[in-house]
């Protein structure tokens, strides 16, 4: 999946990510590649179990033990981070990616006022003084739509969509190039969802980063994302702009999740079903994870994996209906 | 018909103080999670109480059930008062009334196996036991599509995924024949793949055993999909009320209208106007004055400071609690 005339901002090459538990290899993340583009929105999509927050975790390599990546690569700006030192990871992130986390209650530090949060990581990666991370600190609060002096608050005064602006502005104190937003919205009501939504919108224009936003929800998508990502049971499944995507999506799967969501535009709605359960990743089906529960299985599908074909130019597709 | 009747109906929980807050301080805070709230439920259909975090609409699905005692208010069921109902009849009563929760992980006990869970309220009613009881759990199973129900009987909760979990809290509904159930929020702790399919079983339980439902919800697009009649919550009051198709196409409350406009639609070709709302929720132990929305209100006027509206009918049944509710419109 690469473009040769110019360089992707972030390139995955067949990662694989493991957790080796005591029940089996639990292949969380396995042989995903797909490439974006600087200041580009990707739309991070799957169930939950479907290894989307591990392939988060896995760019900045913050998987957790028994997690390992144990297979593939990924360069980003050019470097391959799987090669990095801890030290050099280090810092790359923070200060080149940024990561906020579903859950803004459990990354703030509870004992720590808000806006210490932010002047620490500007002080420690950058070695300014305080005064002046103070500054930057405050117009950063004002650019996520928090006044200024709410910077010596603690996270429990704050609502929850407000600790969601900080956790974004924490995100960007140090400029990164890429974010990546793990279920942001998902604690949230669905206007302060939209509130935060517009905001991360707005913010990309003022920093101009790239974005992942991993979610369960392919409505978000729509709304905010430029491509998207559909991931099934550790595999990335298509890979497309959003708007083919929605006029025609291509994977069995992505056809019949468009399917089963609720539309508020429209009236008398039938809603299909995915028939059949999420497959166990430690021993998925073999051939395509998805043959159990696809309308068009054919023999071949429960033998052979489909191998990912570029369907159309930017519109990449894991399925044999789409193979020659 | 009328299967429930809810008038003016309070609940307010009495705020926790420190102990040196409470020697100083004779007055006590209450949050006023529901506040003189009215309604409904017709026999037979599916009511949604839509509202965001704090509304108060899980509380009033509560209370309807005598979970928990209103502070104020009287609840009607089948035409009979129920607000004060004590020990054994309650006990009777709750034969008729059941409820779903949203977290299918959480409701079902680890250690009880889905048969004995499914088969308890059986005993507690004192409806079956022994074998009868194990072929009515079996034949409760088979209802919502726990197949074949020999599997399912003596699995234990862990064993299930999060769908056939719910399906199992349905069938621990369902199997005492009730004729009223509060759903509360039942589908959004379930994979989204497999929430298509609880809906759909809710529905065709309701035809089949003639079920009324009190569906609990924040999500617009799924209300929009199973009910008949909607009521919109903001800070523990109704602020609009109506047939699904009036709120969906007729909105007034200017609430409603931010509501609808913030759901994000799974379309990149539909731009929609948006009525962005500043700030978020005020808290429910200060409530603001007048109009509760006034805070946050793009349409505000100085009425709505001080005199609070009325739940008045707007066209023929479509209640909106609005100043404006007769000049407002999105269309």
């Amino acid at each position: 999946m690469t473009s040769m005339n110019r360089k992707p901002l972030l390139s995955l090459e067949n990662l694989k990510v493991y957790y080796y538990t005591d029940e089996g290899v639990v292949k969380a993340v396995d042989s995903v590649s797909f490439n974006m583009d600087r200041g580009e929105t990707v739309g991070l999509v799957g169930e939950s179990g479907s290894g989307k927050s591990t392939l988060g975790l896995s760019i900045l390599r913050l998987i957790p033990p028994p997690g390992k990546i144990v297979g593939g690569k990924v360069f980003f700006d050019g470097i391959d981070l799987t090669a990095l030192s801890e030290d050099e990871m280090r810092k790359v992130r923070g200060k080149r990616i940024g990561m906020v986390f579903q859950d803004p209650m459990t990354s703030l530090n509870p004992l720590m006022k808000v806006g210490d949060h932010i002047v620490e990581t500007i002080v420690s990666h950058e070695g300014v003084p305080r005064e002046k991370a103070v500054e930057r600190a405050c117009s950063l609060l004002e650019d996520v739509g928090i006044l200024p002096e709410r910077f010596n608050d603690y996270p429990h005064q704050l609502s929850g969509g407000m600790r969601q602006r900080i956790m974004i502005a924490l995100a960007l104190c140090l400029k990164p190039d890429l974010v990546i937003a793990d279920e942001p919205t998902s604690a949230l009501d669905v206007i302060v969802q939209y509130q935060i939504l517009e905001l991360m919108r707005k913010l990309k224009q003022v920093y101009g980063m790239g974005l992942i936003l991993i979610t369960h929800d392919v409505s978000i998508v729509a709304e905010v994302a430029d491509r998207i990502a559909i991931m099934y049971a550790g595999q990335l499944v298509e890979y497309s702009d959003v708007n083919s995507f929605f006029n025609s999506p291509l994977h069995p799967y992505s056809e019949a999740l468009l399917e089963s969501i609720p539309n508020i535009q429209l009236s008398d709605q039938k809603l299909k079903y995915i028939p059949g359960i999420p497959p166990s990743l430690i021993n998925p089906p073999k051939g395509c994870r998805f043959h159990v529960r696809c309308p068009y299985a054919e023999h071949r599908c429960g033998e052979v994996e489909p191998q990912t074909v570029e369907f159309e130019r930017g519109r990449f597709v894991k399925c044999f209906r789409y193979v020659e | 018909m009328i299967q429930v009747q809810v008038k003016d109906l309070k609940k307010y929980f009495p705020v926790q103080k420190g102990l040196l807050e409470r020697i100083l301080s004779r007055k006590v805070d209450y949050v006023k999670a529901v506040d003189g709230v009215s309604f409904e439920i017709r026999k037979r259909e599916i009511f949604s109480l839509v509202g965001e975090s704090g509304c108060g609409k899980t509380t009033t699905g509560r209370l309807i059930l005598r979970l928990i005692d209103p502070t104020d208010g009287r609840l009607i069921f089948k035409g009979r008062d129920i607000t004060f109902l004590k020990g054994e009849e309650l006990r009777r009563l709750r034969k008729n009334m059941q409820i779903i929760f949203q977290d299918p992980y959480a409701s079902l006990n680890p250690r009880m196996r889905i048969g004995d869970a499914v088969g308890h309220p059986l005993e507690i009613h004192g409806i079956a036991e022994g074998g009868e009881k194990k072929s009515m759990v079996f034949e409760t199973l088979r209802k919502v599509g726990l197949e074949p129900p020999e599997k399912f009987y003596n699995a234990y909760p862990h064993e299930l995924s999060g769908g056939q979990r719910q399906r199992a809290a349905i069938a621990r509904a369902i199997i005492v024949n009730p004729e009223f159930i509060v759903a509360d929020e039942p589908i959004s702790m379930i994979d989204v793949s497999l929430r298509s399919k609880i809906l759909e079983l809710m529905k065709q339980l309701q035809s089949e055993l003639d079920l009324t439902y009190l569906f609990i919800t924040h999500d617009l697009a799924v209300s929009k999909y199973i009910s008949d009649r909607i009521g919109i919550m903001y800070l523990g009051e109704m602020v609009e009320l109506g047939l699904k198709k009036e709120i969906f196409s007729d909105p007034r409350h200017p609430y409603t209208i931010a509501l609808l406009s913030a759901v994000p639609i799974p379309n990149p070709r539909v731009k929609r106007k948006h009525i962005e709302l500043k700030g978020e929720v005020p808290s429910p132990i200060n409530p603001p004055s007048g109009c509760r929305f006034h805070t946050r209100c793009p349409f505000k006027e100085e009425t709505c400071e001080t005199e609070k509206p009325r739940l008045i009918e707007v066209t023929e049944n479509h209640y909106v609690a609005c100043h404006k509710a007769q000049t407002l419109s999105i269309n």
